[in-house]
């Protein structure tokens, strides 16, 4: 099992007392539910916010809140400042280019103006004959965009399929992504297992073939440090509220060159140089995918996430995710009855799914709640994913920099009594 | 009895587990499958309605331990009715169901499906408790 350790920082790892401190700065974090302190395990859905990211989109909204790139006021030009600021640190942690990120409302936004884009009228244009290369663990998020493009253009969706554990089977990897592939899409990390897919193979492959590929990387951004550019994808897209930000702000990272040839999804104000009744010319990317006035306070609410993260050290995060996988999968391994979903040994965020065998999600999520407990359950916009597993649905805890190990131990504990609860004794 | 238990009432553990008209039927005159997509459960309700009575009720399908004993009750209590009373059932149950726990089901009229009181108070369960009744409510709209 691969783990990471902390070289980079001259910081000690997260211990309790380190996450103690952080948790001061999460107000959110000293709610009582149903009775109890609130241990929240539902940060893979959307994670909690620090004060810094709440003062800071307020500050802005009290003190400099204006429309970005237009108008000559004084606000209007802090405002373009800090909003370009924010590109330029989003950049940074994630290795890119500042030119290189545009801003959507979430990764699902980030998919389809992509998705749309090649279906638009470009040299990137698909066509019939063509084919879009997914896997079968993909959230529904990068999915079904790839659906509907191919609907759009007649060209062929095919999968790269998991075995019997979710693990992507890559043996055939040279069958499925052919000189027909035009774009592979693919998460970094599945919202279902936890599990850090082997990128690497796929994307040399696909490039091979001249095929561009698309990284989901919502479950990696806020756990582990992400260098785009290392990676050699072509695409990403991750979504702000994952990763200690406001909703309603996202990111899609696109290559230099590939953005400049991709033609605008969303079309109207801010995207054009040139207006005639017949005619636009466009904006150089990113403005050029950044149509309508923009979401600045959580672009600047999403810049002091990421600085928080920083000031962490993602190094530490991910060395802290690594320990709560192995909390969590030691402690779910104990528990009679529970099954956990994913490949053993694989590299891991702090995530984990699981079934409890005679108990429906639904209703270990209820008696969990009971105890202040807050879990994800159901299919996870991941269908196909629990189809092949032989599951409907699924209970799943994912941790956060503010997740303790006491925490954890809670669920567990608590976990441990809903088989007896709901009289499944077998 | 805490909240959590009014909730899962021991009946309602007991038709979960044993359901009763978990059946396909030989003959229905319609039926209707319907599908909670948060969660993914499903129950496919038929009914057999001949010269406006209920004569029976078969469902098939997986889910939460609200979704399935909610089918069983409906079809514990529902069969051999005239369809005007089980529409009238219907539109009391729902009533009750969305009450956030204010309206009770009258024990007279409903007997064990009382039990399913205790999921009104909980917002995110009420679409578990109502799918099958909603089956019912398409089949009986065919």
């Amino acid at each position: 099992m691969v783990h990471w350790s902390v070289t980079n920082s001259a910081l000690p790892p997260l211990d309790d007392t380190a996450i103690a401190a952080i948790r001061e700065d999460f107000p959110i974090l000293r709610t009582r539910v149903n009775g109890h302190p609130l241990v929240y395990l539902d940060s893979g859905a959307t994670s909690q916010k620090p004060n810094a990211v709440l003062d800071a989109e307020r500050e802005f909204t009290v003190t400099r809140n204006s429309a970005v790139h237009r108008g000559a006021h004084t606000l209007a030009a802090l405002a373009t400042e800090e909003f370009e600021d924010a590109r330029e640190t989003v950049a940074r942690f994630v290795g890119v280019g500042s030119d290189e990120i545009v801003w959507t409302s979430n990764a699902t936004e980030g998919i389809n103006l992509v998705a749309y884009g090649l279906s638009n009228d470009s040299s990137l244009r698909l066509r019939e004959g063509d084919e879009i290369v997914v896997t079968e663990l993909e959230h529904h998020a990068n999915l079904i965009p790839w659906q509907q493009l191919a609907l759009r253009t007649g060209a062929t969706l095919r999968f790269i399929p998991v075995d019997d554990e979710g693990a992507l089977q890559l043996e055939n990897l040279d069958a499925i992504i052919t000189d027909r592939a035009k774009i592979v899409a693919v998460s970094h990390v599945s919202n279902v297992l936890g599990v850090v897919n082997p990128i690497a193979p796929i994307v040399a492959r696909a490039h091979a073939v001249g095929a561009l590929v698309m990284l989901d990387a919502c479950q990696s951004a806020p756990h582990l440090p992400l260098d785009l550019r290392a990676l050699d994808v072509d695409f990403a897209v991750f979504s702000g509220h994952k990763m200690l930000a406001p909703t309603g702000i996202g990111v899609l990272y696109g290559r230099r060159a590939l953005l400049k040839e991709l033609p605008p999804f969303l079309t109207g104000g801010s995207m054009i140089t040139t207006v005639t009744m017949d005619a636009a010319a466009f904006l150089p990317p990113p403005q050029r995918f950044e149509a309508g006035t923009q979401r600045v306070s959580q672009v600047v609410a999403l810049a002091a996430a990421v600085r928080y993260l920083e000031s962490i050290g993602m190094d530490r995060v991910a060395e802290h995710g690594s320990r709560m996988s192995a909390q969590l999968l030691g402690g779910l391994a104990s528990i009679p009855g529970v099954r956990v979903l994913g490949a053993k040994g694989a590299q891991r965020v702090g995530l984990a799914s699981f079934a409890v065998e005679g108990v429906h999600a639904h209703d270990v999520g209820q008696f969990l709640d009971d105890r202040g407990i807050a879990i994800r359950v159901g299919h996870h916009c991941a269908q196909p994913l629990h189809r092949r597993l032989g599951l409907t649905s699924t209970a799943r805890a994912s941790g956060s920099v503010y997740t303790t190990s006491a925490e954890i131990d809670l669920f567990l504990d608590a976990l441990a009594g809903v088989r007896p609860y709901f009289g499944v004794t077998a | 009895m805490s909240e959590l238990d009014g909730l899962y009432q021991q009946l309602i553990l007991d038709h979960s587990r044993a359901p009763h008209g978990k059946v396909t039927l030989e003959s229905p005159t319609a039926s209707s499958h319907q599908v909670n997509p948060t969660c993914g459960d499903e129950v496919t309700l038929s009914i057999e309605n001949r010269d406006g009575t209920l004569v029976a009720i078969g469902w098939e399908g997986h889910g939460c331990t609200i979704s399935q004993a909610s089918a069983s009750l409906l079809a514990q209590l529902l069969e051999g009715m005239p369809v005007a009373d089980a529409q009238g059932y219907l539109a009391d149950f729902r009533t009750a169901m969305r009450s956030r726990g204010e309206i009770m089901l009258d024990e007279d009229r409903f007997g064990d499906a009382i039990a399913l009181n205790g999921v009104s108070r909980y917002v995110a369960r009420v679409k578990c408790a109502m799918l099958p009744w909603v089956a019912l409510e398409h089949s009986l709209d065919q």
